[in-house]
Formats: structure tokens, C-alpha cells, sequence
């Protein structure tokens, strides 16, 4: 019990049974008893004359984490081949690291996986983990999660990230509940606080209309998972390491999934996080015959199609095409955004394309204060005639060659 | 077949919009609905229950107000509601609103599958499915939007993936989690609604002693991450507006194309009709 009384002090006055929210307090002959209801909420304590009432509930103090040393990041792979928010993370990590000295480790699961381990080193990595085994080869929650409860408990890291896909979305909050570390979902920017050490997870929250900084003081591993495509890979071909492999033993019948069978859908996939150009469609398209129009200044640019959100509820495009808050982050040489009023769950899948053209029907649209180049204007006039002037430089450029 | 849905009323994210100022959130105004995504979880469970029998339970964590999404759950076809509702939950990331939740259906006691949406539009965390899962420590699977069989201790499902799908057996009970690919959600009936609004309704509401928490393991108090700042978001563009009728603007694009490498100077000509 957290909260009961001193009967010595108790003079019977009653307030608190008043003032207890949920009837918890009763009062018998020996004066104010504690009932199973009590959520040690502490109202009573306030209203109590005599401070008859007492808690251990005390205030909440950080604790000292400065055992905790170590950036792991889960080095997602299916059938043998890394995603490539894993190598992402990798080059996060790494700058993460330089701040704090600490080491970058890669923690990989699957079966027969050991040669990714090149690969994490040389983007970074200082050790690599391996996890092997038969019952590890498709991604199943549980199995995952029992061994980086393990890996968590033995090596006590102070940082572990993921990438913020299908497979990390799942595993990341099943194991921050199960070792009882805090957890930001979909991280854009990861930095350290100067003065406490500690990890500042930014996101966009509310549907991206507002971007929060959240830290996680009381647990440890700091844990976030971060959107594939904003973080930035990079290589390090000196870099050296080294591979320490996990002993794994797995008792299948408490897994409780069974994966039967994995279908990749045989449509393209299309995937906008690699594109150097893209064209973009929102409301102000108007109609999926609009996007054809847009479809022309893709091809002749050589760029890819894509859109936001009600463009692909409108059903004018796929979902797979989908760039924003709830679609994918996209950072292309050049983005095209024609008819997109830029509302903030989109520019939170936009804003680190390169060069940003914008053009739009309404002066005040968002879209125009996040673009390089703004076109007040019917994207249905501009974009033809975007078009047109680029046809045309192409065929003078080819009528010159063939006159030469 | 009982089942429990979890279901969050949202703020409609869609009509949110920015103090350019303060860079805080305007509310006012801003109507309350029922997370989408939950929406689709009440489909499919609704759905399993016509065929299979059994009930429905809408289960939601939030302030008093909340009881619309309740009462909404019902005029769609769930059998029961319940609201957890306290002073105490306010303030809670999703480790203290899975322990929260976790504690409300163990009080429930009797199911056999768990439903709610993939995410909800305000947070889009995607946690509180997988940590309900762990805090009761049943199998999950996310991003449902197939369930192809279902009987005595088993079903299975089709869970989307970036790049195609997979077919999961999991063992029951079990939590899923559901994207908007699975279903098309029926309208609630005005009747069942109505009804959802009377005394004799069957919802009922939780307080932190009703489901046996302690205070400092919910809400702001047992949270495990807090929200050091919010800022609104910026670019970092100049935003340089091209003037001028069409042809000239266009003209004008292309020449910023060039000057900035995006096409090679002699890729593009001027248009000599201009």
C-alpha cells in the first residue's frame, strides 16, 4: 500500500473522505481506513490538517544512466538483403556517436545473415551483432523481440533505433513495452542535448501540423524509430569492426505467428524515396485526367509521378505514389508540386527535395513559402506550357544535331 | 467470438491549423471523429461477429466527450461500450496508455481477439496496438487488411508490407491491427444510435480505481517520454515568385533551371515565337 494513515494523528475530521476522487477511504471504528481502490493519487494528503495521511510516492527524479553507453541500431533485413533505412540509421549513429564517444553497434536477426556484416561496417557500424537462426528467417514480433530483450538486458545500451517500416513499426513498441523504455514513433531529426546528453527525437505530431521534440529521461535505451529516406547513408571505407555473434535459442510454440507464406505483388514498385525528379498532384489536379497532364511533364523531364493524400483518396493516383505524413519521405533533385496547397502533412514528406517548384490557383497556398520557385497560376495552363517550351528546346537541340 | 475494439476519438487533423505566431495549435473549432482507421477495425469485427455470433465491445481510453465514439460504435453494431476515464490518464504517451488499456481489458477479462486501427490520425505513433499485445502478452499482428480464416484458436491473416504482403496463422486470442485496405465501414443506423444515447444504454465508464491502476503508473506520471518543445514547422526556402502571363513565368522557370543546373544550358532553347 502506498498511501495509509497514522491513526495516532487522525482526528476524525473527514475531509479527506471528501476529497478522495475514487471512495477509496472509508471511515470505521478505528478511524479513516484504506481501501484496494486507492490509486495513491494523493488528494487526500493535501486536505488532511493533522498529516495523518502519508505516501511513498514521491516525485520523480531521473535516474543516473551514465553506465549506459552504446547507439545500436536494428539492422532490418529481408531475405538476405538490408533495407536501406538500415544503412540510414548507420549514418545517423555515426553523428550521434562523435557527440557523445560512444560506440555504433548493428544488431542483425534473421538466418544466415553474417554477410551483412561488410556492408554495416563499412557504413559505419563498430560491431556487429549477429543473430542466426532457422526460426529468425521471416520477421515474426515475438521471436525478434525475445532476443533483443536479451541483447537490451546484457549490453545495456543508451540509444537503439529502428527504422520506422512495417517491420520496425511492429517490433520497436512491443519491445519499449517489454523492457520498459520510452519510445518516439517516426523521427525526422535525431540530435544530443549539449548540456544533459540526452536524445532529442523530433517528429511531426497532429498530422504534421506541429513538430514536437520529445526526450525519454527516465529509461533507457533512448528508443526511436526513424522514417526511411530522411536520414542520409554514407559510406566509410575505413572504417573497421568487428562481428560478435548472439547464441539464440527459440522454443517455437510460444512464438504464437507462423508466417505462411510472403507474396511480393508483382505491380512495380514504385519507389519515390529513389527518384531524382518528381511530379506532384493534389486537389487543385481536379480529376484523374489532370494527372495525365502531369503524366506528360514526367516523362519529358524524366521524373515520376506521385501525390498527396487526397489525390490518392480521390482515387487519382495509388497509394504507392503517396508522398507525406502518412505516404513516404521523399528527397528528389527537383520536386514539382502542381496544385498542392502544401498542407503540412505533405511538406513533412517534401521539405528535403533539393530544388522545390510550386505551382498554385491560391497566392496565399503554404506551398508557396517552402518552393524555390513559385508559379501563381492554373496548373491546366502551366504545366502544358512547361511542357511545350521544354518539347520545344528538346526538338531545336535535336533539329541542331541533325543538321550538324 | 468476443471481441474488443479499441477505438480513440481524434481531433479531424484535416482542420487543424497553426498560430503562425506561437506556432501552438488552434483548436477551437475543430470537430472531434472517430480515429479512421478504428473505424475499419469496427467494421471487420462487427463483420466477424454476424458470422461467427458472439459480441462486440468498444473499449476508449479519453476525457468524458469521448462517449460519442462509444455511442458511435454502437449505432454501428458493437454490443457494449466501455470509456476509461479519469483525470488521472490525462497527459499519457503510449507506454502509460497501454498499461492503461492493458489493465481495462484484463478487467474484461473474457475475449478472443483484439482489434483496433493501425494508428490514429493526432499521434500516427502506431504503438498502442503492439504494446497492448505485449502488456497482455498475446501474439499481434499489424497491418491486417485481410482476415481470410478464423476458428477455434486460430486465424489467419493477410498483413500489408511495403513491397507486397505476408499470410500470418497467429494463435487466439490475439491483437491485430487494421489499415484501411480491409474493409469499407458501414454507417451507423440512426436507430442503434438513439438507442446508444439512452439511460438504459450498455456503456459503462472506468475510473482509474474501477480498473485497479495506480496514479503514478498512468497519465503524464507514468509516462516514459515527455515533450520537451513544440515548434511549428518551417522551410528554409526563399520562395522567389515568378511574374508575368504563362509563357513568360514558364520562360522564366526554365532559365532558373539552367542557372541552377537542373537542365544543361543547351538542353532547353528559348521559344523564338515569344
Amino acid at each position: 500500500m502506498t498511501v495509509w494513515v497514522e491513526a495516532d494523528l487522525c482526528n476524525g475530521c473527514k475531509r479527506c473522505l471528501k476529497a478522495c476522487p475514487y471512495g477509496a477511504l472509508e471511515f470505521g471504528q478505528q478511524g479513516v481506513g484504506v481501501q484496494e481502490r486507492c490509486t495513491s493519487c494523493g488528494a487526500c494528503l493535501e486536505v488532511c490538517p493533522q498529516g495523518a495521511l502519508q505516501s511513498d510516492v514521491r516525485p520523480r527524479t531521473a535516474p543516473d544512466f551514465s553506465d549506459r553507453k552504446g547507439i545500436w541500431i536494428f539492422a532490418e533485413q529481408r531475405e538476405g538483403k538490408l533495407a536501406p533505412v538500415a544503412l540510414e540509421l548507420l549514418g545517423k549513429a555515426h553523428q550521434l556517436a562523435s557527440g557523445l564517444n560512444q560506440e555504433v553497434c548493428a544488431l542483425v536477426l534473421g538466418d544466415r545473415v553474417s554477410h551483412l556484416t561488410e556492408t554495416l561496417i563499412r557504413h559505419g557500424a563498430e560491431t556487429v551483432y549477429v543473430a542466426e537462426h532457422e526460426a529468425l528467417k521471416d520477421y515474426r514480433t515475438q521471436v525478434y523481440a525475445d532476443i533483443l530483450e536479451g541483447l537490451m538486458n546484457q549490453y545495456r545500451p543508451n540509444i537503439l533505433l529502428m527504422g520506422a517500416t512495417h517491420i520496425g513499426r511492429d517490433l520497436a513498441p512491443r519491445v519499449s513495452r517489454r523492457i520498459g523504455a520510452g519510445l518516439t514513433a517516426d523521427c525526422t531529426e535525431l540530435s544530443i542535448d549539449p548540456d544533459e546528453g540526452i536524445l532529442l527525437q523530433t517528429r511531426p505530431a497532429f498530422g504534421g501540423n506541429i513538430m514536437a521534440t520529445i526526450a525519454s529521461r527516465y529509461s533507457r535505451p533512448q528508443m526511436a524509430t526513424v522514417r526511411p529516406g530522411v536520414m542520409e547513408a554514407i559510406e566509410r571505407p575505413g572504417n573497421r569492426g568487428r562481428e560478435i555473434t548472439v547464441a539464440v535459442s527459440v522454443q517455437e510454440q510460444q512464438i504464437g505467428t507462423r508466417v505462411l507464406e510472403i507474396v511480393r505483388e508483382k505491380k512495380e514498385v514504385i519507389r519515390l524515396c529513389e527518384a531524382k525528379v518528381i511530379v506532384a498532384g493534389g486537389r487543385g489536379v481536379g480529376d484523374a485526367g489532370g494527372f495525365k497532364v502531369l503524366e506528360e511533364l514526367a516523362e519529358t523531364v524524366n521524373g515520376t509521378v506521385a501525390g498527396t493524400r487526397v489525390a490518392v483518396e480521390e482515387g487519382w493516383i495509388p497509394v504507392d505514389r503517396q508522398v507525406g505524413q502518412t505516404g513516404q519521405s521523399v528527397r528528389p533533385e527537383l520536386y514539382i508540386a502542381c496544385g498542392i496547397s502544401g498542407a503540412i502533412q505533405h511538406r513533412a514528406g517534401m521539405l528535403n527535395s533539393r530544388y522545390v517548384i510550386a505551382i498554385n490557383k491560391d497566392p496565399r497556398a503554404p506551398i508557396f513559402q517552402v518552393c524555390d520557385w513559385g508559379i501563381l497560376g492554373d496548373l491546366h495552363d502551366v504545366v502544358p506550357e512547361l511542357v511545350r517550351q521544354l518539347k520545344k528546346g528538346i526538338e531545336t537541340q535535336m533539329d541542331t544535331d541533325e543538321h550538324r | 467470438m468476443d471481441i474488443i475494439v479499441l477505438v480513440k476519438q481524434v481531433p479531424d487533423t484535416t482542420e487543424v491549423k497553426l498560430d503562425a505566431k506561437t506556432g501552438s495549435m488552434l483548436r477551437e473549432g475543430v470537430n472531434s471523429v472517430m480515429n479512421p482507421d478504428d473505424r475499419h477495425a469496427l467494421e471487420a469485427a462487427i463483420h466477424l461477429k454476424e458470422s461467427l455470433g458472439g459480441k462486440v465491445i468498444a473499449l476508449s481510453m479519453g476525457p468524458v466527450q469521448a462517449i460519442d465514439v462509444i455511442s458511435e460504435a454502437i449505432g454501428m453494431g458493437a454490443d457494449e461500450g466501455i470509456l476509461v476515464s479519469d483525470r488521472a490518464f490525462a497527459g499519457a504517451d503510449s507506454f502509460a496508455t497501454s498499461a492503461t488499456l492493458g489493465k481495462a481489458i484484463a478487467k474484461i477479462g473474457k475475449y478472443d481477439l483484439i482489434i483496433c486501427g493501425r494508428q490514429a490520425i493526432d499521434g500516427d505513433t502506431a504503438q498502442i496496438g503492439p504494446q497492448v499485445a505485449e502488456y497482455l502478452k498475446l501474439p499481434q499482428v499489424t497491418y491486417v487488411f485481410d482476415i481470410e480464416a478464423i476458428e477455434a484458436g486460430a486465424v489467419l491473416v493477410k498483413r500489408r508490407l511495403e513491397n507486397g504482403y505476408e499470410r500470418v496463422e497467429s494463435t487466439l486470442p490475439a491483437v491485430l491491427t487494421v489499415i484501411g485496405e480491409m474493409n469499407r465501414p458501414r454507417y451507423p443506423m440512426v436507430g442503434r444510435l438513439i438507442d446508444a444515447c439512452r439511460k438504459h444504454a450498455r456503456i459503462q465508464v472506468w475510473n482509474a480505481a474501477d480498473i485497479g491502476v495506480q496514479t503514478r503508473d498512468v497519465g503524464l506520471a507514468g509516462s516514459l517520454t515527455q515533450v520537451i518543445k513544440t515548434f511549428a514547422p518551417k522551410g528554409k526556402r526563399q520562395a522567389e515568385m515568378l511574374e508575368g502571363d504563362t509563357r513568360t513565368v514558364v520562360r522564366t522557370l526554365l532559365d532558373r533551371m539552367r542557372e541552377n543546373r537542373l537542365i544543361s544550358p543547351g538542353e532547353v532553347t528559348h521559344d523564338c515565337l515569344g
